[in-house]
């Protein structure tokens, strides 16, 4: 009778502090859920201004304009050799149709058409003119690249409300541009030469291709040096190596390099690898090499928990059977650690790819024009450009710089898709 | 549980104060050893868990371990294919011999060692791979398979002699993790058979099993004393009963008493013994 009654009074008590509890847990879920709109709100307005801003840099304007293949200037002869077509004074035949089509005459008109026809005009009607010789003598119709001040036009960047001298294009400038659209000369098109080259002082001309394949090579170099390096040194410290001071030493040492400001290891390449060894300023290589030493400490700590997270009955059963210290590692322990070791890669690189600071110290910031063929040729990497184009003067790089980060967020979404592939392959769920 | 406690529970159980007996009661020798092991002392650190244990393991027996949990079974188990090595704290005097041979000895690889003597654990650990590899992996490393059809047959003959061939026949492909609790100690039986160890060693191969994958792998290691020496520690006494011939019992890492089993369970001679069979304590 007395447990019944006791019993009952339990349940009553329980009762009574069930409320509490999940009223508690209610609690605890809407700061959950408040934490993550948060979190999710600012990820959207950076998308949003990211996106918005960043999207133009993928289309450009053209514009279409005659020109008069003057065969005064045009030597056919020429065209047929790369080196002499060059010589070519395309400026003139440019300069004078585009003058002809807007009925410019004077000298200071001629010079406000600069901010119309891009001067890689030029290169265009090189190239039709190589392609179609037989032009030469005739005026041809062609598709050109609209300077950045008129394509911002185009895209309605420009703010007509203020004052003449404020805004980067004049009344008259505007006339030439609605004459344009008027005539339906005007298209926009998909942003070829944004993907095509490399950096540039003309914004429409700029590319953001030298730095991402700069990028590749550095990570290629990275990832190449530090995932062996990376997994080797973590295997030998968590199975082989002896428990003793020396290897504590090691171990305490190697926490501690991941905390230190990547700009020393930047100062470390310049002093080491530039200065002692002389390897090339701004080569991918020795970027490469900066960012593995970087990346090093990641990888192994990561690694070490990988490894240290197998469990210990499948190390037993295979020392169970004869398996050596080496075949027990190889055949089952690393297998099993790989998906965590992969991730701790996959950090790591992200970590490089985004780094600035270190290669600024290895001379990877300066202005390259070319795309990079090697790992020894000089080269920028993305988020260097992406810095430098934010530093720039003229309105049109904007864009640009949002290009640049869109561009860089989808190379690191390509490396983490892989990453999580490679994971699920090697990924052993029974 | 610490020696001090451990000795104040016999006392108050029984009220008469035990010694764990410094000689080791019945006969330790057997007429044929295939494993002997003299005044064996296991050290983890500073703290011994073996104390002077001699005992002869016969060929063609099973002999079984028992004892209250923490007395040093398994420890002692583990010495037997130096397992213990893999523990880097702990230290063991003393010789134990496989075949006339001290596996202890500096020249001895514990390599094939491990090959001869095997071992099966007591939570089944398959490797996360395929029950063929499972089994086919101790034949590949060691070399006893000369082509593909041998090693078939070697992977068919192990599982056959597991009892598991026809449950698995038909999807050796599949995960060997995959398999239940009981299947899945068999197959670390057959992995352990198929590099043709001479003993056998089990570690309450049946305590994380239910009552009838139990008695199925009972009635494997029945069948397997015919060919191999098994050593099976193991906390139930009716299993010490139903398949061992040779009973030895320890308590707080000393080997109080051995016999024939049963000798050990219908009239044991130390009362230490004689306290555990009874149910008093363990
Ligand atoms: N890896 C280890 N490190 C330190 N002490 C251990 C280790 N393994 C076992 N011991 C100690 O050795 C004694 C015997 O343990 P064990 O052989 O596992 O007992 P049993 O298998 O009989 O239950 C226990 O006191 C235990 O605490
Ligand atoms: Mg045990």
């Amino acid at each position: 009778m007395n447990t019944h009654a006791s019993a009952a009074s339990a349940t009553e008590v329980v009762q009574q502090g069930l409320d509490k509890r999940y009223s508690a847990e209610s609690r605890f879920k809407i700061y959950g859920i408040l934490g993550i709109s948060i979190a999710m709100v600012f990820l959207f307005i950076l998308m949003f201004s990211i996106l918005s801003t960043g999207i133009p840099a993928f289309s450009k304007s053209k514009i279409l304009l005659p020109f008069y293949m003057d065969p005064e200037v045009i030597n056919v002869e020429d065209l047929a050799d790369p080196a002499a077509a060059r010589k070519i004074n395309l400026r003139k035949i440019v300069n004078d149709s585009k003058a002809a089509f807007f009925g410019a005459t004077e000298r200071a008109d001629k010079r406000q058409l600069e901010e119309v026809v891009s001067t890689l005009a030029q290169l265009e009607v090189l190239e039709h003119i190589r392609a179609n010789p037989e032009d030469v003598g005739q005026t041809v119709e062609l598709w050109v690249t609209a300077d950045d001040e008129a394509g911002r036009w185009y895209k309605g960047e420009v703010d007509e409300t203020l004052p003449e001298n404020r805004r980067p294009l004049n009344d008259q400038q505007i006339e030439w541009l609605k004459r344009l659209t008027a005539e339906e000369r005007v298209k926009t098109t998909f942003n070829d030469t944004f993907f095509q080259g490399g950096d540039s002082r003309n914004p429409e001309q700029a590319g953001i291709l030298a730095a991402l394949k700069g990028s590749f090579l550095t990570l290629i170099v990275t990832l190449g040096l530090s995932f062996p390096v990376g997994v080797a040194a973590a295997v030998y410290l968590e199975e082989f190596a002896p428990k003793n001071r020396f290897t504590d030493l090691v171990e305490v040492n190697i926490n501690n390099l991941a905390a230190v400001p990547s700009i020393i290891f930047g100062l470390l390449g310049l002093a080491v690898f530039l200065n002692i060894f002389g390897m090339p300023r701004s080569a991918p290589v020795v970027g490469g090499l900066v960012l593995t030493l970087m990346t090093l400490p990641t990888i192994i700590i990561s690694s070490r928990a990988a490894l240290r997270a197998v469990p210990p009955s499948i190390k037993d059963a295979a020392l169970g059977l004869g398996a050596s210290p080496m075949q027990t590692v190889f055949h089952h322990v690393v297998p099993l650690a790989l998906p965590g070791m992969l991730t701790g890669t996959i950090i790591g690189l992200a970590q490089a790819l985004g780094e600035t600071a270190p290669l600024l110290m290895i001379g990877m910031v300066a202005f390259i024009v070319d795309v990079p063929q090697g790992f020894t040729d000089a080269s920028s990497v993305l988020p260097v450009q992406i810095y430098l184009w934010s530093d720039s003067a003229e309105r049109a790089f904007v864009e640009k710089t949002s290009g640049g980060i869109i561009v860089l967020l989808m190379f690191l979404i390509a490396m983490n898709a892989m990453a999580v592939l490679l994971r699920k392959k090697f990924e052993r769920r029974w | 549980m610490t020696e001090a406690t451990m000795t104040n529970e016999v006392v108050e159980k029984t009220g008469v104060d035990r010694k764990v007996p410094d000689q080791t009661v019945g006969n330790v020798y057997v007429d044929e050893p295939r494993m002997t092991s003299r005044a064996v002392d296991v050290y983890y650190g500073d703290k011994q868990a073996i104390d002077g244990v001699t005992l002869d393991i016969g060929a063609q027996e099973v002999i079984s371990f028992i004892g209250p949990s923490g007395c040093g079974k398994s420890t002692f188990l583990r010495c037997l294919n130096r397992m213990n090595d893999t523990i880097d704290i702990c230290r063991v005097t003393g010789e134990i011999a496989l075949d006339g041979q001290n596996i202890y000895d500096p020249s001895i690889d514990v390599v094939p060692l491990r090959a001869r003597v095997g071992m099966v654990f007591q939570k089944p650990n398959p490797f996360p791979k395929s029950i063929y590899d499972n089994i086919a992996y101790g034949p590949r490393i060691h070399g006893l398979a000369t082509d593909k059809v041998d090693l078939d047959n070697i992977v068919e003959e192990s599982l056959t002699k597991a009892g598991l061939w026809e449950e698995v026949k038909d999807r050796l492909e599949q995960p060997g993790t995959g398999l239940s609790g009981g299947q899945q100690q068999r197959l670390c039986i057959a992995r352990a058979m198929a590099v043709s160890p001479e003993v056998i060693l089990m570690d309450e191969p049946c305590s994380a099993l239910d009552p009838i994958a139990t008695a199925k792998v009972e009635e494997l290691i029945h069948e397997l004393r015919e060919q191999y020496t098994i050593v099976i520690v193991t906390h139930s006494m009716q299993q010490a009963a139903r398949v061992s011939n040779r009973t030895a019992y320890f308590h707080l890492g000393k080997l109080v008493e051995v016999g024939e089993t049963k000798q050990i369970f219908t009239n044991p001679t130390h009362e230490l013994t004689q306290d555990y069979i009874t149910g008093r304590f363990g």
